[in-house]
Order: C-alpha cells, then sequence, then structure tokens
C-alpha cells in the first residue's frame, strides 16, 4: 500500500522506461534470433529454405494450440485438455469418414465442431457449476476426451483419408507450407479479435482485474464460455494439419500438446497471473520450442537430452520474466 | 527492538507516548501523539474516521514505525522494529478482522507461535489444552478448547482471541472495534469480560465509534482529530455531546467549492430496499443536477446500498425506478445501460485494471459503442478518451500510461473518464476521496460540481463528515442499515449528522 503510494508519477517514456518497454517487447524475439544464430554457426544445414519450411510445418500444430491456450491464461485460466480433444475431434472425423464413408467436408466440420463443443463443455463445467479452477475441470475432460477417442476407434489409428482433408497438414503452397499460411492467417484474426474487439478487450480485462471487469458492465460467463469454446476449436483445427501430415487419425494422438502450448504461451512473455500477452508473443513462443526441437535434432541430440532441453529453456524463459518484472519494479 | 539505555523516567504509566509522528506521501496521519496509559486501565480512543486510530494501533503494535517522537514501556525507552518486539513486551492486539485459522482447534489457534514442546520435540498437547482450558473458563465462557474455531460465533471468536493473549501474557490488550460484528448479547458480554481484565490488572485499549459503549466501559477516553490528540479525559468529567462536538469541531473552510446546480427531474428513485441484516428498507429520491450526501459510519450500510442499486449484490425486495419508470437491475450490466456508474471505494482492486493503459481503462465499459461490424474504431475511440484525459486534466496526459503508475487522484480521474465515456447519467462515488492527496481532492470536489452542472445525478458516500456537508445539497444519515435522518445542506451541523449516524436519534 506505502510503496503504491510512494510510487506516484513515473512516465513510460523515460529513458529507462522505454528500454525495458522495448526489451519487454522483443525480450522473446531476441531470444528467438540468438537461438537461430547459435544453430546457424553450429550446422550448414539449418539455415536452408528446406529445414526452414520444415520447422515452420512442425510449429504450425503447436501454433494453433498455443492460440487458444493463450485465450485461456491470459483469463488467468488453463486448457490442460486440448490434446485429448484434439484425439477426439480426429478420430471422430476418421470414424464418420474413413469408416462411415461420409463426405470429407462433413467430417471437417465434425472435427472443428467436436472440438469446440468440449470447449464449450470446460466453459460451461467453470461458470455454471462454478468449479474452482479451470485446471480441474479441464484435467477432468482431458480424461473423458482421451477415454471417448479410445473407446470411439477401439484403440486403434485409422487412416487413408481422402485428399480434401490431408490438403491441410500436407499440401504446400510454392515451397511455403500451406499450414503455415493458415497460421498466420489465425494469428493475424486473433490480433484483430484480442485488440479492435470488445470481446478481445474484455478478455483482458477479466484476466486483469475480474471484479473490475464486473462492475465495468462485463459479462465475465460469456468472456469464460467464449475463450474455452475457442481452445476447443483450435484444437480441432490443429488435429486437421496433424491428421493431413501422418494421413492417420489415432487415439493417442497429442499426449503432450497442453504442455507444448502452455510452455510457448509463457516463453512468449503471457503471465500466468491473467492479463498480459500477445498472440506474437504466443506465435515467437512457439516458433523458439520448434527451433529448439530441429536444432538439437539436426545437431544428433537424443530425444531424451532434447525433452530436459526445453524443460530448461521453460525455466530459464520464466525467470528471465521474473528478473524484468523486478527491475521494472526498481526502475 | 531497541530498548534505550539509561534513558529510564518514572512514571506511572505502562506505556506512554510523547510526540509521536507518522507521515505518508501527502497525509500527515499522527501530528506530535500523546498517549499514557496507566496499568490496569481501560483506554478508550475516539474519532473520526481518519482521525489516525488505525496508524496509532499500527504504531502501538509495532507495523509501522514512527518518524518523530519517543515511546516508553514501564520507564524505559523502547522502539519497535516489527509486530513481534510489541509482543514481547506484552502488548496484544486483536484487530477488527479476526486473526484465528478456523480449521485449527481452540488450543492450537491459543498456541499458535508459541506451541509448547515435549523434551522429545513433539507438541505437548495434553498441556496445552489444559493451560488453555484453564484460561478459557477463567473468563468465564462455555469453549471446548478441543473444538475447532469453526464451531464458535464472531462473540466466542473475540473471546478465544483475549484467551490467547492472556495465555501470551499481554499486559496491554488493544480492541480495535471489537463489538461490529457482535450481536447485542454478545457485546454485553465481552463488555463483562473486559471489566475482568481490569481486575487482572490489565490494560485494554478500546476503540469504538460506539459512544453509549465507550462511556459504559472506558475510565479514561481521548479524543482524537487530523493525527492529534484533541483532549484526554476522565470518564467522569464528559458525556456523549461533548465527546461529538471534541470530534467532529472544526471549521468545514474554502476546501469545499460548492456551486449548487439547478434541480431537474426525478432520475432515481428507490422504494423500500431490503437485504436481510444489511439493508432495511430504503427509500430516497435523486434529481438531476443534485449532489445527494450519504453519510453514517463504516458498516451502517451505505457502500452495500450503493453495491445493491447497481446490481452488484442481490437484494430481497425493493424497487428501483428510473426517470419514473421501474426498471430491473439484476447485474452490473443492467445498471449500465440504464446511465448508473458506480466509482468504487477500492479504485486499485475495483476500479481499474492496474497493469492496463488509461485508454485501455476508460475505454471497458463503453467498447460497443465504437464498434463498427463488431470491430472498435481505434481511431474514434481514442479520440473520445484522449478528449476525457484532455477535460479531466489528467497527470500525466499520456493515453498509454499504466494506470498502476498513478496517483490516487489521477486513478479517480480514469475511472471517472470511464463512466463518462459510457455517458452516465448517474454517478455514486463510494469515498470519492479516500486515499487522496489534499490537493486532488479539492480538484475532485470541482469534477463533482462539475458533472452536477451538466445534469448529471450524483450521490457521494463519504465517511468525511466536512467532504459531506460541503459537497452535498442533500444529505441522507445512516445508521445499521436504516436511514436515519435527512438534512438540507444549510441547515445541518456535524453535531447533528454525528448524533443520528451513532443512532442518537431514531425518526
Amino acid at each position: 500500500m506505502i510503496k503504491d503510494k510512494l510510487m506516484t508519477i513515473k512516465d513510460d517514456s523515460s529513458f529507462v522506461g522505454k528500454t525495458f518497454g522495448v526489451i519487454r517487447k522483443l525480450g522473446s524475439l531476441l531470444g528467438l534470433i540468438g537461438l537461430c544464430a547459435v544453430l546457424t554457426f553450429s550446422s550448414e544445414y539449418f539455415l536452408t529454405l528446406d529445414n526452414i519450411m520444415n520447422i515452420a510445418r512442425q510449429s504450425s500444430i503447436n501454433c494453433l494450440v498455443a492460440l487458444g491456450m493463450l485465450l485461456t491464461i491470459l483469463t488467468a485460466g488453463i486448457d490442460l485438455s486440448v490434446g485429448s480433444i484434439l484425439a477426439l475431434s480426429i478420430v471422430t472425423m476418421g470414424v464418420v469418414v474413413v469408416q462411415l464413408g461420409l463426405s470429407p467436408v462433413v467430417g471437417i466440420l465434425i472435427c472443428l465442431g467436436v472440438g469446440a463443443l468440449f470447449g464449450l463443455i470446460n466453459g460451461l463445467l467453470l461458470t455454471k457449476l462454478s468449479l474452482p479452477h479451470p485446471f480441474i475441470s479441464t484435467m477432468g475432460t482431458m480424461s473423458i476426451a482421451r477415454g471417448l477417442a479410445l473407446l470411439v476407434t477401439a484403440a486403434l489409428p485409422i487412416s487413408n483419408f481422402p485428399p480434401v482433408i490431408r490438403f491441410w497438414g500436407e499440401s504446400f503452397i510454392g515451397p511455403i507450407p500451406f499450414s503455415f499460411i493458415l497460421v498466420l492467417g489465425v494469428y493475424v484474426l486473433f490480433h484483430i479479435i484480442l485488440n479492435y474487439t470488445p470481446m478481445g478487450r474484455h478478455i483482458y480485462a477479466v484476466g486483469g482485474n475480474p471484479e473490475a471487469a464486473r462492475l465495468s458492465g462485463i459479462n465475465i460467463q460469456n468472456v469464460l464460455l467464449f475463450v474455452y469454446t475457442v481452445s476447443g476449436f483450435m484444437a480441432g483445427l490443429a488435429g486437421l494439419l496433424l491428421v493431413g501430415r501422418v494421413n492417420a487419425a489415432y487415439p493417442l494422438a497429442g499426449l503432450d500438446y497442453s504442455s507444448d502450448a502452455i510452455a510457448a504461451v509463457i516463453i512468449g512473455g503471457a503471465s500466468f497471473m491473467g492479463g498480459e500477452g500477445t498472440v506474437w508473443g504466443t506465435l515467437i513462443g512457439a516458433m523458439i520450442m520448434a527451433v529448439l526441437r530441429n536444432g538439437l535434432n539436426i545437431l544428433s541430440v537424443s530425444a531424451e537430452m532434447q525433452t530436459v532441453a526445453i524443460g530448461v529453456v521453460i525455466i530459464l524463459a520464466v525467470y528471465v520474466d521474473v528478473l524484468r518484472h523486478k527491475a521494472a519494479k526498481k526502475a | 527492538m531497541i530498548i534505550i539505555k539509561g534513558s529510564v523516567i518514572v512514571n506511572e504509566y505502562f506505556l506512554s507516548l510523547k510526540g509521536i509522528c507518522k507521515s505518508f506521501p501527502g497525509v500527515k496521519a499522527l501530528d506530535h501523539m500523546d498517549l499514557d496509559i496507566k496499568p490496569g486501565e481501560t483506554h478508550a480512543l475516539v474519532g473520526e474516521n481518519g482521525a489516525g486510530k488505525s496508524t496509532l494501533i499500527k504504531i502501538l503494535t509495532g507495523v509501522y514505525q514512527y518518524d518523530e517522537g519517543e515511546m516508553y514501556c514501564q520507564g524505559e525507552k523502547v522502539r519497535f522494529e516489527k509486530p513481534k518486539d510489541a509482543y514481547v513486551l506484552g502488548i496484544a492486539c486483536i484487530y477488527q478482522e479476526l486473526s484465528l485459522a478456523s480449521n485449527m482447534t481452540v488450543t492450537e489457534n491459543i498456541f499458535l507461535g508459541r506451541e509448547l514442546r515435549r523434551s522429545n520435540g513433539l507438541l505437548d498437547y495434553p498441556k496445552m489444552n489444559k493451560i488453555a482450558q484453564q484460561v478459557i473458563d477463567d473468563l468465564g465462557i462455555e469453549v471446548n478448547v478441543k473444538d475447532l474455531v469453526q464451531a464458535y460465533s464472531m462473540g466466542y471468536r473475540q473471546m478465544i482471541e483475549i484467551a490467547r493473549a492472556l495465555v501470551a501474557d499481554a499486559k496491554l490488550i488493544i480492541m480495535d472495534e471489537p463489538t461490529s460484528s457482535l450481536s447485542e448479547k454478545e457485546v454485553t458480554c465481552l463488555l463483562g469480560k473486559i471489566h475482568k481484565l481490569k481486575e487482572k490488572g490489565i490494560a485494554v485499549v478500546y476503540i469504538s465509534h460506539h459512544l453509549e459503549e465507550v462511556m459504559e466501559i472506558a475510565d479514561r477516553i481521548t479524543v482524537l482529530r487530523d493525527g492529534c490528540k484533541i483532549r484526554d479525559m476522565d470518564k467522569k468529567d464528559t458525556n456523549q455531546d461533548d465527546m461529538i462536538q471534541l470530534m467532529v469541531g472544526r471549521e468545514i473552510g474554502e476546501k469545499f467549492p460548492k456551486t449548487p446546480a439547478p434541480l431537474g427531474n426525478v432520475v432515481l428513485r428507490v422504494e423500500g430496499i431490503n437485504r436481510e441484516g444489511v439493508l432495511d428498507n430504503i427509500s430516497f429520491e435523486l434529481r438531476s443536477g443534485e449532489v445527494l450526501g450519504f453519510s453514517g459510519l463504516v458498516g451502517a450500510g451505505r457502500t452495500e446500498l450503493a453495491r445493491a442499486i447497481f446490481g452488484a449484490d442481490k437484494i430481497d425486495s425493493g424497487k428501483i425506478f428510473i426517470n419514473e419508470k421501474e426498471v430491473k437491475i439484476d447485474s452490473p450490466q443492467d445498471a449500465i445501460e440504464h446511465g448508473i456508474a458506480f466509482l468504487t471505494e477500492d479504485r486499485k482492486g475495483q476500479g481499474l485494471v492496474l497493469m492496463h493503459n488509461i485508454r485501455f481503462n476508460a475505454s471497458l465499459s463503453a467498447l460497443s459503442r465504437f464498434c463498427k461490424i463488431g470491430v472498435i474504431n481505434t481511431k474514434e475511440m481514442c479520440c473520445e478518451v484522449d478528449g476525457l484525459i484532455e477535460q479531466l486534466q489528467l497527470r500525466p496526459g499520456n493515453p498509454l500510461m499504466t494506470t498502476r503508475l498513478l496517483s490516487g487522484g489521477n486513478q479517480q480521474k480514469v475511472v471517472i473518464a470511464k463512466w463518462l465515456c459510457s455517458q452516465s447519467k448517474i454517478f455514486i462515488f463510494d469515498e470519492p476521496t479516500r486515499g487522496i492527496d489534499v490537493g486532488a481532492k479539492v480538484e475532485v470536489y470541482k469534477l463533482i460540481n462539475h458533472l452536477a452542472a451538466t445534469g448529471v445525478a450524483v450521490i457521494v458516500i463519504s465517511s468525511e463528515l466536512p467532504e459531506v456537508m460541503g459537497i452535498s445539497d442533500r444529505i441522507l444519515v445512516m445508521y445499521e442499515g436504516r436511514i436515519t435522518a435527512e438534512f438540507n445542506h444549510s441547515e445541518v451541523t456535524p453535531t447533528q449528522i454525528m448524533k443520528a449516524a451513532t443512532g442518537g436519534y431514531e425518526q
């Protein structure tokens, strides 16, 4: 309280404020550039068009899932169920298209619909049943969706999807993977939603100070329903890309997608306490994850060591953020 | 803790404060405050909200450190660096919000932080239970020390707090508004226990708004105003009216530039609002251009009334009319649609999203107004918000400034901008100048005048008597959830308001 009072008027346009502002905004981007520079020097293959497009393709699934995750984290929530929702979405599509022989367009709609529906259920559990934290509700649906995915397929993968479905994940436009163009389009769309629509602004307000948001006339329940539905929908969309890439839908798909997405969002500078974070930060966070995996592969680091390395990077990224916050408070 | 050797004074007091000063940025909370407490006496502190009582308690208990002055405990000069220092010298405090862990037993609470151990290092429950039960029985209350605290009502919990202080061998127990959440029966019981403490030679510092309690229990009374000691006196030399006079006795100067606006139609009418245990049959009218003050003590139900009108809390019964048309307000959204704005007392906690900038906060309630096919017209929005920043003379006027870094007065202006932006017609201010520097207060008053002049209807809830008298056209006084008096701006004295606010006369 007293400290707050002491911090009366300090202009953000001061030199220190500006420098911190720039570092804050560019922090993760600088990390990405640094990482790329190191890898360029370590391997001649890294900075080739082929490899870059490869990274773009590999990152696109996490990019989409992380975007949905960003919205939930902006409201000071989380969505642990995205990986399971993705699996249920694609196996349902597989059953409908491959086994029942319905039109692939219907299949795509069902895939997206199942994702959105489960997201909506997450939102309803949180708002209508007043479960204390989305950690709990989405942990529940994580298990439910995974179980259903296994039931639907009798635990077997479904393959041989028609080209209309495979197109999303496997095709290229020129040298650029279509999936990455899709990612960029969706990111621009989300940038507009978050910054230029009332819903977007309300998401930030609900995460930053729910009581102030409520007393400003914001319907918090609607915001949360929207956020979790979108998160589920994005899982379904990411599922489409996965099916295209591997030409199969398997019930154990996406096991660690939720932790990858959370990592991307957090590395991208979003606050776990809600209210702070941008789509571009998340994009960079997802790219850092992808570049790191790719680079470690090129350098033939074992898969086991890669997992360790990613953990270290997550902790480092958040620690840098903590230091930045401390420095900003002192300034 | 520092006990300053060699500077011993011999007197009869357990605790003695001489010339204590304490400042916060923009506010001198205590100004050369003196206080003497004899062993075993019950010493009441009375004063308006903001007179410095809370600061004084926090200094006595080592929560705050004083800037100037001297403090003596049993004749030795002392300086508390942390709350434990006060505790060690036998000064215990029972705060308004009780600090018991309700999921633990009475014994565990009583010995919290000072648990008794056996020689093997494990807790000695039988011994602790025995001592705790002894102290409880000694106080004459029916509590089983092995029960969980949550099984007992607020009144009992207060007693448990007292027991805890006794086990800690307290020589002085400070009670801050101890009766604010007690039933009448519990109050009587508590006052009885204080007599018991007196017999044991334990001093009590008793802070209360309820002057009749003070008259019943206190030996000595110290009146505070504006951080100064106004007078200390024996109970037998004073009465309630004298105390009120001393508490409020100040001139209402030109701090309040009141410019009455022409009154228009009734824009808000409230009929018989009830909320169990909080609001009791509240009815009033508000005209456009009018500034209606709500006076009363903390806990009289004024904030609760505002929240009820704003749809933030549910009500049991009652009607609200806007422009003479009955409306249903179930949520803040409904209220905002009907042009009601609520400026909360806790701006940081409930008014602003502190991590975001001025523009974000100022536009938050009005975003849909600036939308074209679902997308915000940023240019139009920024133009309007920046115009408001200019008009309200927000400093610094950079619309991208994070609101966390603004001073209290400027934060209040951001909240005002928010509601101007959503074109509200009825403004409800809850403690509009709480935590705002003296200079900036006048600016807020001018803004309130300006709002009224533009035909806005204004409700001001304020615990500062001069403020509510200085800026209101009309004043309603609340006491225990009821409106107990209505006064006109021109024909009221502080004493009358204080009397109504302490339940002095019920109409």
